[in-house]
Order: structure tokens, then C-alpha cells, then sequence
């Protein structure tokens, strides 16, 4: 066990692979969002097909492990799209991880968002509705602000597990942190050390989001504002 | 006089339930209606109806000639000139007293910011909260919500106010305040729809009070007539049960 010489030789490569994380992570969090977002607004319209969709939806997701999504999108769809498309069709595992984890935040944002919009007290709807607001601007202007406060702390966990789901990734061959460990371990044997450091790593970048959230949070606490 | 609302033969039923069983009542200019009677009488139900928060099984509501209850009409539009005040307040918990009130002006492009804004002020004052503008619904009493609720209907400029148990869930020494406010506005001559449980208001402020019991009118008149004279044995049974528990 010598810490002294992992952190000399494995912190550059360490450094690269949690630059990885970090940007698939942001990245795959955005699109979540919107995802989640249309998903949500989906299960929520007036149209049974939209519904059914959203529903299927969140129904596969939730429903299969992500590494077996991560296999399906990383090996098996090019395998289709070549044979039915484009011959020399390629995906590489960058792109394949920010397909799985959004498709995979995004149905779980889609139902917390869910959740958040129908703990908005009815009172509210009713009061915009009263004064003549349509159904539309009353979404718009009481529903989706309140709701997006109830929200932050489920989002907040949501990050944080799409976060940590980036690990799993290193199967398909992303070159994230996880991988860029397995690498060095494999000629080093420095397994403790190393894996100690990748520990590091996340809880570093996890406590940069919670920090941020806690401020984002604080923002829109509007239930407690200006009672100091 | 001008008929404002005109309700015919108004049925509502939730599921097996009926709750309204015929209701006919129409209200005139300025005229101030309380509606009174036992929970569960369907008062709130009744009232809803005449802004389509709930819709009508069957019969008609005409408001100032239009008749609201058909399926094609701009419900939002007819909403504009009816406030509604709600039991448990209901101000935007993430807006401010005034933007709270200014939301609806500006949102259906009724006023400009400014205009709203000033108006917004106006309205304040008149409730008597101007320095509470820039407070969050959270900070203030009960009383002090219900009253900034109020300003928040006449932000639209209504012709009709349409109060839906307003002192209800109030601490009683509040009760008087959100009174007060209404009864200032009845003598500026609104037209009120009134459900409630205060009598002292109903008596003293109504030009009619409506006596609802089971989704039907059991007994409509003066004040004078439903406190000293009630005809029916249904509210003689149920002032005597209201008025014995003060």
C-alpha cells in the first residue's frame, strides 16, 4: 500500500477520467431534464396516446437494469442501424452513455416531477382559474414554479444517482474514472490506494452539486424568505 | 332593477350524489345575497357553479345575458368579471402580497406593469395592508391573507364577487376585519354572493339572505323575514341551532 506513489502516478490519469464523469454527468442531467420534462407533461395531457407513451415509457426503464440498457444502446442498436440504415453506422461509448443515462433520468425525473405537480394544492389552480387565467398560463405561472420547488430535493438525489451511474458505464468501455483506476490497477496492483483516490473523486464533485443545490434551494424558498 | 345572475333549475350531482336538486335564484345590480344554512347543504357547491369551478349536471346560469353553462363560450373571459374569494385564502404562495394581486391584470394584458402596480397599491391601501406589499402570503395572519385575497378578485375590476365561507377558517379575532372589508365594498355597491356562517354579517349586511338546506333553497327573503319571521320549520330549526350556540 503506497499512497505516496499512487497519488504521484494515477492522480493525472485519475484527473482525465473524472473530467469524463463529470461532463457526461452535466450533459446526461440537462437532457434528463427535458426528457423528463416532455415525459412528464405527457403522462399529465389529455390525449391517451400521449399518456400510453410516457407510460412505456417509464415502464421500461424503471422496469430493466441500466447496464443491460447501456448493452442494448451500446452494442445492440448500431447492430440495427447498420443493417437497416447506414452500413458503417459507429456509436462510441460516450455517446452511448449519454443515451443511457438520459433516457434513464429522464424517466425517473419525469415521475418526480409528477409527483411535485400534484402536491401543488388544488386551492392554487383554483384561485389563478378564478380570476380567468387559462388552464395553460395557470400551469405556466402557479403550478410549474411551485412544483419545481417541491422538486429540488428529489432532483437534487436524482443528480446525485446519475452521478454514481456514470461508474457503471466503464463497462462499455467510457473512459471514466472507474476505468481510468481499472487501467492503473491492472499494472500497479495498487488496488487500495487506488480505489480510495476514485472514492475521493466522487464524493468531490458530488459535494460541488449538493453545495450548489443547497444555494439553488435556498433561492427558491420562498415559503421561508424574509423571515430573518 | 338589472338582473346581474339569473339561475335556473340548477342541478349538480357528484356521481349517485346529488348535491343540488333544482336550485332558482337570480341576483340583482348592487344586491348583496347571503346564503346560509347547515354544512354539507351544498352552499360552496352552489356557489361554484356561478364561475364553472364546478360544472352545472343541469339548468342554466346567466351572467349579465350570457349563458355560461353552454360548453362553446370562453369560460376565462366571463371569469374576468367575477372574483372569487376562497375559505382558505389561496394567494400564490411564491409571489409577493402585490404580485399576487398584479398577476392576473398584467398575465391577461388587462393593465400595463406600471398601471397594475398602481392599482395593486390602491387596493392595498384600501384592505388596509399597504405595508405588507412586499411580503410573502406566508408572513402574514390569516385575516391579513384573506384581505389581500379580496384585493387580488377587485385587481380585475369584477361586477360581481362571488366569497366562498371567507371567515371560516379564521381566528375569531379576525373575523371582524375581513368583515369590515366586506362590508365596505357592499356599500360601494358590489353585487355579493355570500356563503357563510357569520348571521351578525348576513343580518346586518344582505339585502337577501337564501336559506340552503339538502341542494335546495328552503327559504329565501329579507333579513328580516328569515331572522324574526322564518316561515319554514327547516330554518327555524337551524337558526335556532346556530344562533343558541353563540
Amino acid at each position: 500500500m503506497d499512497f505516496g506513489r499512487v497519488l504521484s502516478e494515477a492522480t493525472p490519469l485519475l484527473i482525465q477520467g473524472l473530467g469524463i464523469t463529470v461532463v457526461i454527468s452535466l450533459i446526461s442531467i440537462a437532457i434528463g431534464m427535458v426528457i423528463g420534462f416532455v415525459s412528464c407533461m405527457c403522462s399529465l395531457s389529455k390525449s391517451r396516446v400521449l399518456r400510453a407513451i410516457a407510460g412505456v415509457y417509464i415502464w421500461i426503464i424503471r422496469g430493466t437494469p441500466m447496464i443491460v440498457q447501456a448493452f442494448i444502446i451500446y452494442f445492440g442498436l448500431p447492430q440495427v442501424i447498420q443493417q437497416l440504415i447506414s452500413p458503417n453506422f459507429r456509436m462510441d461509448a460516450f455517446t452511448a452513455g449519454v443515451i443511457t443515462l438520459s433516457l434513464n433520468g429522464g424517466a425517473y425525473i419525469s415521475e418526480i416531477f409528477r409527483a411535485a405537480i400534484s402536491a401543488v394544492p388544488k386551492g392554487q389552480v383554483e384561485a389563478a382559474r378564478s380570476l380567468g387565467l387559462s388552464s395553460m398560463r395557470t400551469t405556466m405561472k402557479i403550478v410549474l414554479p411551485q412544483a419545481f420547488k417541491i422538486a429540488i430535493p428529489s432532483l437534487v438525489n436524482q443528480f446525485i444517482i446519475t452521478v454514481k451511474d456514470t461508474s457503471i458505464l466503464s463497462v462499455i468501455g467510457l473512459a471514466d474514472v472507474v476505468n481510468k483506476a481499472k487501467v492503473y490497477v491492472g499494472s500497479s496492483y495498487q488496488f487500495f490506494a487506488t480505489y480510495i483516490l476514485v472514492a475521493v473523486c466522487y464524493l468531490a464533485f458530488i459535494s460541488v452539486l449538493m453545495l450548489i443545490s443547497k444555494y439553488v434551494e435556498k433561492k427558491f424558498n420562498y415559503d421561508r424568505k424574509g423571515n430573518n | 332593477m338589472t338582473e346581474k345572475v339569473i339561475i335556473k333549475n340548477l342541478h349538480k350531482s357528484f356521481g349517485e350524489l346529488q348535491v343540488l336538486r333544482g336550485i332558482d335564484l337570480t341576483v340583482n345590480e348592487g344586491e348583496v345575497v347571503c346564503i346560509i344554512g347547515p354544512s354539507g347543504g351544498g352552499k360552496s357547491t352552489f356557489l361554484r357553479c356561478m364561475n364553472r369551478l364546478e360544472e352545472a349536471t343541469d339548468g342554466q346560469i346567466i351572467v349579465d345575458g350570457t349563458e355560461i353553462t353552454s360548453p362553446k363560450l370562453d369560460i376565462n373571459k366571463i371569469r374576468e368579471n367575477i372574483g372569487m374569494v376562497f375559505q382558505s385564502f389561496n394567494l400564490f404562495a411564491h409571489l409577493t402580497v402585490i404580485k399576487n394581486i398584479m398577476l392576473a391584470p398584467v398575465d391577461l394584458k388587462k393593465m400595463s406593469k406600471d398601471e397594475a402596480e398602481k392599482r395593486a397599491l390602491e387596493l392595498l391601501a384600501r384592505v388596509g395592508l399597504e405595508d405588507k406589499a412586499h411580503a410573502y402570503p406566508h408572513q402574514l395572519s390569516g385575516g391579513q391573507q384573506q384581505r389581500v385575497a379580496i384585493a387580488r378578485a377587485l385587481a380585475m375590476n369584477p361586477d360581481i364577487m362571488l366569497f366562498d365561507e371567507p371567515t371560516s377558517a379564521l381566528d375569531p379575532e379576525m373575523v371582524g376585519e375581513v368583515l369590515n372589508v366586506m362590508k365596505e365594498l357592499a356599500e360601494g355597491g358590489m353585487t355579493m354572493v355570500v356563503v357563510t356562517h357569520e348571521m351578525g354579517f348576513a343580518r346586518d349586511v344582505a339585502d337577501r339572505v337564501v336559506l340552503m338546506a339538502d341542494g335546495s333553497i328552503v327559504e329565501m327573503g329579507t333579513p328580516e323575514e328569515i331572522f324574526n319571521n322564518p316561515k319554514e320549520d327547516r330554518t327555524k330549526e337551524f337558526l335556532a341551532r346556530v344562533l343558541e350556540a353563540k
